[in-house]
């Protein structure tokens, strides 16, 4: 298989432009007559459904969620950037081109980084149209915060409560053309199979989760919108239901699977309390601008709090190891995630973590020094020049609970400790996936008609992607690319007619799902669906995690083959197919989960560099920096699948070229 | 353009129940000024006040006013229990609900009931019998040097105040003077004495007799039960008065404070005054 | 934590087996229950426990944990979301509850709301509302005018942001006493009446919008304000009496 990225000739800048003229377009009278699937309603789903209504055609969304307006988009907190320049401090399309690839660590399509940094600026028109709240100056004008890796001001936000407003905004757009009966939504239908006709992906198996029902849908393409796949890890940000099976089942049926080893791990989550703890919740990388991190100097005080016999506020000063300040003075705390996370998983694997868990694994992020320097601030500013430390401390805890009230809460609801009086404790967790099926400029898989958007593709972040620019992609996929390129695919489509859905294909589709939910109901094995995905979960943090090996890597796949084995064999799933079985369900999706992961550990084996979140301990310089191999390694691994032995899988690189930006070393010293 | 329904939306009900319930608080504020009067007035001035309340051509209208707002609120209020009913059609096997709500607020309907059933026995006792029974008219007894007699009082100008009681006569009556009122033949009729309502209610609460037969002393009976109906009156005005403004859409962080206020001051201050009235009429001579 | 203990509790929880069933409140004995966990975990625990003795797992609505998403829902010792206030069950921690408590765990009760499944709820009323009004009718091209070119002030945005805060989790209509979902309406109306983006359909918005949840069965405001307190969003009373305005203004 040669895979062709379709990137058009010319200059970078004029690229998306030259490609848009050239598209083929369909009629507006023809449309109706074209059946569209869109699997996912987060920001990339929701808005490409809401596109293509608009647009005329015949859309037919699914969401797993009770309704649309739940995707996991919702839970961005920080913001989405986009080249504006509001703030007049030299940003434009380029700088944020640029900063992307180099936050992705030179590994990611410059033509498709450029396209999103090009349309960044209409999302925020679009979204203010729309009734989308973001954060204003008095002025009346949008403002603007600065997030990691970038020396602009360009991120514009809503509290922290970004990604819901703007879930919320494409949802409006979505409930708008279900309401004019141009978009018909599917809730609480999960896609569990692609059916292909002739090569091209004409409908698919959507199980109705409420009845059981197995339902056939026939399109003339098929967008797969429906997110990333963190929860291989069993603990995530992700929501719980979060799952690959959508991109996996594709994959499978013939979509290669790009870069599967790029995993971003989020520097500051609460760490991990128990063994019943189902998800790991975040705290805003925002905290990071007022919040200093550390562990203790000594050994023994990290045993002694762990044990509870002492506490961090009576650590002294000199006896505190601020880790990142010492490593990274240019950037101090606000390095890029990647870099935070590994330095402080750097230090609780060399026997400093203050977390009296199993791992010992958490740091803390304190806030005492902001409050002195703010209280001093604010009195100062109340014409107090000689306030006392007491003053002092009262008023720098109000500025923060002003700036930080909410997150605070909620932390102390989760912890029950009080983050203003002893530091937060925090541990890096996983949050994001940058790699996913491989797709063309076009964003259409290796399947014809079979389209992948947002962060269930794998094309603009490369090996790590920055802070704020999530969101910005799911919206430039659904709203400014997706329109284009299908209409291109669709243009060849308007004679096909309505495709049956009582095709041979269809049939065996159905009855491969059908078998595969049978077996799994007949299995009376001995173990929970959960126990499984757990084993997956700490097989894969520990070995596919922040820090990787050879070892590891080659321990993991053959685990995770066994694994495998094992769950098919001993898994009991109570209940019947005809009725809501969440066990179920969250059988099917722990399936695709296992294989994934095998494919990411023989990614993550397969390429021999650090880069980005994926680090290789083999490959670091003696600082323990990550050592790009641009020689070797700059190429998207996108992986065949070649039947259930995953180790059968077959790697096809598409090489990566540079013509704009010169590779240099990422550098944040 | 869709079609407005300000009659039958949840909201529309929700304007009605608060416009009625308005209405209904500034009629209140009427009725307690007039009734105070049995404290701090006369007996004249209260069967004067009576009179013009029940033949001025303007408080006619209003009182109609009255009426169907009453009727509304209370037709209005019923339409909505029985929905919000129907809302929940399977209950909660455990609440909680003073956890996040008032008593008032919870239990408008019943409280709403209650003021229901106060009114109509209220107006049974005095309005239906100031409109629809003889009443007796107000007299007033003049000892005129040992020669006691009684007059009633009537509705006309100057001096022509009183009359006496036993000249009364038919249409036609011929008073004798003796230099105290009108010497010259004058039209009376027998009603424009100024019935006495005054003394009804006076009566009324200090009445020894039976009630049914059974409850001894109903006097001290209708003090208590006038007294609760307006405690339940209070609760109901609690919550209503400032859910008033609400429902109209009247509440901003400015003013909202205050309205609530000037609400829970209303709902203590006017029931309780009511309240007075007949415990003053029954322990009072 | 090292505050975390382990407690014992009853729970006695709703089950139904699908929406044409009856249902009835069943009781369960949950041992060793860490006050770190949080409520959803502890049913995590319960559901593991009665999977491994072959019996049917409890099914509830629950997704991304942090309070955000609005899927969890859960009446719980009869208020709407648990004993806490400005959060959802999913935020919800078992030091809440001590040992030895009997706990209620019942689904969300609205004629709007029926109950699917056990403690899983029908919430698509919500969604239907939403698209009867709840938008701004503008093509999704991007070519709109810049986004800077209509000032906002910042009261206003800061106000239909706090208002765009509901999660749509249904707490609102769970604790009413009337089943209203008038919070839910107030602040999408709100949002939208406060930003001159949304101030061109204004009318017909807030007709259609209240049109659609009354055709849906929800009960009428009576003011009670206790969807104000158990909203883990903090959305205001001020939601609902914009409305009311926006309503009187539409009618007229």
């Amino acid at each position: 298989m040669k895979l062709d990225s379709k990137i058009p000739e010319g200059p970078v800048a004029q690229k998306w432009t030259n490609h848009k003229n050239h598209l083929k377009l369909v009629a507006p009278n023809n449309r109706p007559k074209i059946d569209i699937i869109v699997v996912g309603t987060g920001l990339a789903g929701a808005s490409a459904a809401a596109s293509f209504g608009e647009m005329g055609y015949n859309v037919s969304a699914f969401c797993f969620q009770d309704s649309p307006r739940r995707a996991h988009s919702i839970a961005a907190q920080g913001g989405i950037n986009a080249a504006k320049n509001y703030q007049n401090d030299g940003d434009s399309v380029y700088r944020l081109f640029y900063d992307t690839i180099k936050g992705g660590d030179y590994r990611a399509r410059e033509a498709n980084v450029h396209r999103l940094a090009e349309v960044s600026g209409s999302i925020i028109d679009q979204c203010v149209a729309q009734g989308v709240p973001f954060a204003r100056e008095y002025g009346g004008m949008l403002d603007n915060r600065s997030f990691g890796g970038t020396q602009v001001q360009r991120t514009f936000y809503a509290a922290g409560q970004t990604g819901q407003q703007l879930l919320l905004g494409a949802y409006s757009a979505l409930s708008r053309q279900i309401g004019l009966g141009r978009v018909k939504m599917y809730n609480r239908h999960e896609m569990l199979e692609l059916v292909k006709v002739d090569g091209k992906a004409r409908g698919i198996i959507a199980r109705n989760l409420i009845t059981g029902e197995l339902e056939r849908h026939s399109a003339h393409a098929v967008i797969i919108a429906s997110g990333g796949y963190g929860n291989v890890y069993f603990l995530s940000t992700n929501a719980m239901g979060s799952n690959v099976t959508a991109g996996w089942k594709i994959h499978k049926q013939g979509a290669l699977f790009a870069n599967p080893c790029y995993v971003q791990i989020h520097p500051t989550c609460i760490p991990v309390h128990g063994t019943n703890q189902s998800k790991l919740t975040l705290m805003s990388e925002s905290l990071r601008n007022s919040g200093r991190i550390w562990v203790p100097k000594k050994k023994e005080d990290a045993e002694a709090i762990r044990s509870g016999n002492l506490k961090p506020t009576q650590i002294a000063e000199e006896d505190r190891d601020y880790f990142l300040e010492r490593r990274y003075p240019a950037f101090g705390n606000l390095v890029p995630r990647d870099v935070a996370s590994r330095a402080a998983k750097e230090r609780c694997d060399a026997g400093y973590g203050i977390e009296a868990n199993d791992t010992n694994e958490g740091v803390y992020l304190d806030f005492s020094t902001e409050i002195k320097n703010k209280g001093k601030q604010a009195a100062y500013a109340q014409g107090n020049h000689n306030p006392s430390e007491e003053e002092i401390i009262k008023l720098g805890k109000k500025w923060l609970e002003e700036k930080y009230g909410n997150l605070f809460t909620m932390y102390q609801k989760i912890t029950d400790e009080n983050p203003y009086e002893t530091p937060m404790k925090i541990y890096p967790a996983v949050h994001y996936t940058m790699g996913g099926v491989w797709v063309d400029y076009n964003l259409m898989s290796t399947i014809p008609g079979c389209f992948v958007a947002g962060e269930a593709n794998f094309s603009d972040h490369g090996a790590n992607r920055l802070g704020a620019s999530a969101l910005m992609q799911g919206l430039a996929d659904g709203y400014f690319v997706l329109p284009y390129t299908v209409s291109n695919y669709l243009a060849d489509e308007i004679r096909t007619g309505k495709i049956s859905t009582d095709l041979p294909e269809f049939a065996e589709a159905e009855s491969n799902v059908k078998s595969q939910i049978d077996k799994f109901l007949n299995n009376n094995g001995s173990k929970t669906v959960d126990h499984f995905h757990k084993r997956l979960g700490l097989i894969m943090w520990n070995k596919v995690g922040m820090g990787r090996n050879e070892q590891g890597l080659k321990q993991a796949i053959s685990e995770i083959a066994q694994l495998k084995e094992e769950f098919y064999s001993d898994v009991y799933v109570p209940g019947t197919s005809d009725e809501l079985n969440p066990e179920l369900e969250k059988a099917l999706r722990v399936a695709d989960f296992i294989e994934l992961g095998q494919l990411m550990a023989m990614d993550a084996l397969q390429r021999n560099e650090s880069c980005g979140g994926h680090f290789r301990e083999e490959y670091q310089d003696a600082e323990g920096e990550t050592l790009r191999d641009d020689e070797n390694f700059k190429f998207v691994g996108a992986w065949e699948y070649k039947g259930s032995d995953i180790s059968k899988s077959e790697l096809h690189k598409e090489e990566l070229k540079y013509e704009e930006i010169k590779i240099a070393a990422r550098n944040y010293k | 353009m869709a079609k407005s329904a300000l009659l039958k939306s949840s909201i529309a009900k929700k304007y009605w129940m608060a416009l009625t319930g308005l209405f209904l608080c500034l009629f209140l504020v009427g009725h307690l000024a007039g009734n105070l009067q049995l404290i701090f007035g006369t007996p004249l001035q209260f069967n004067e006040y009576a009179l013009f309340m029940t033949t001025n051509p303007a408080v006619k209208i209003l009182s109609y006013v009255t009426y169907i707002s009453i009727l509304f609120h209370v037709v209005d209020g019923f339409l909505l229990t029985i929905q919000n009913r129907k809302a929940r059609p399977v209950g909660y096997a455990k609440t909680n609900p003073g956890a996040n709500s008032s008593f008032s607020s919870r239990n408008m309907a019943v409280l709403g009931t209650l003021v229901l059933i106060f009114i109509a026995t209220h107006m049974t006792n005095f309005w239906a019998k100031m409109h629809f029974t003889t009443m007796p008219l107000q007299t007033i007894t003049i000892d005129n040097g040992g020669q006691v007699s009684s007059f009633y009082i009537t509705s006309g100008w100057g001096q022509d105040r009183f009359i006496n009681v036993n000249q009364v006569d038919g249409e036609n009556l011929i008073i004798e003077g003796n230099g105290f009122y009108y010497t010259k033949p004058i039209k009376v009729q027998f009603a424009e004495g100024y019935k006495d309502l005054h003394k009804i209610t006076m009566d009324f609460f200090r009445s020894k007799e039976k009630l049914f037969g059974v409850i001894p002393n109903e006097g001290l009976f209708f003090t208590i039960f006038y007294v609760l109906s307006m405690a339940v009156l209070g609760f109901h005005l609690w919550h209503g008065f400032q859910s008033a403004f609400q429902s109209l859409g009247l509440n901003s962080p400015k003013w909202t404070p205050t309205i609530h206020f000037i609400g829970k001051a209303f709902a203590v201050l006017v029931p309780f005054l009511f309240a007075i009235i007949p415990l003053y009429i029954h322990f009072t001579k | 934590m090292s505050t975390a203990k382990n407690i014992n509790i009853t729970l006695k929880i709703w089950r139904q087996k699908n929406t044409k069933t009856k249902g009835g409140i069943e009781t369960y004995k949950l041992d060793n229950v860490s006050t770190a966990s949080s409520f959803l975990e502890m049913l995590d625990q319960l559901n593991e426990q009665l999977v491994n003795d072959r019996k049917e797992p409890v099914a509830f609505d629950h997704d991304c944990r942090e309070g955000i998403c609005g899927s969890c829902s859960l009446y719980i010792n009869g208020r709407a979301h648990g004993p806490d206030t400005g959060i959802t069950t999913c935020q919800l921690h078992m030091r809440m509850f001590n040992d030895g408590d009997t706990i209620y765990v019942e689904p969300w009760r609205s004629k709007a709301f029926p109950v699917i499944k056990d403690l899983v709820v029908d919430r698509t009323a919500f969604d239907r509302i939403q698209q009867a009004g709840g938008f701004v009718s503008v093509n999704t091209s991007g070519n709109t005018i810049d986004a800077n070119s209509l000032p906002v002030p910042k009261d206003d945005a800061d106000k239909a942001f706090m208002a765009a805060a509901c999660i749509g989790c249904g707490a609102c209509v769970a604790t009413c006493k009337n089943g209203s979902a008038m919070l839910f309406v107030g602040a999408k109306v709100s949002q939208y009446a406060l930003l001159p983006q949304g101030k061109v359909e204004a009318t017909e918005r807030v007709l259609n919008m209240v049109r659609q949840m009354d055709e849906e069965g929800f009960g009428n405001c009576t003011n009670t304000g206790a969807c104000e307190i158990e909203c883990p969003k903090g959305i205001s009373l001020e939601n609902i009496a914009r409305m009311n305005r926006e309503y009187l203004k539409a009618s007229l």
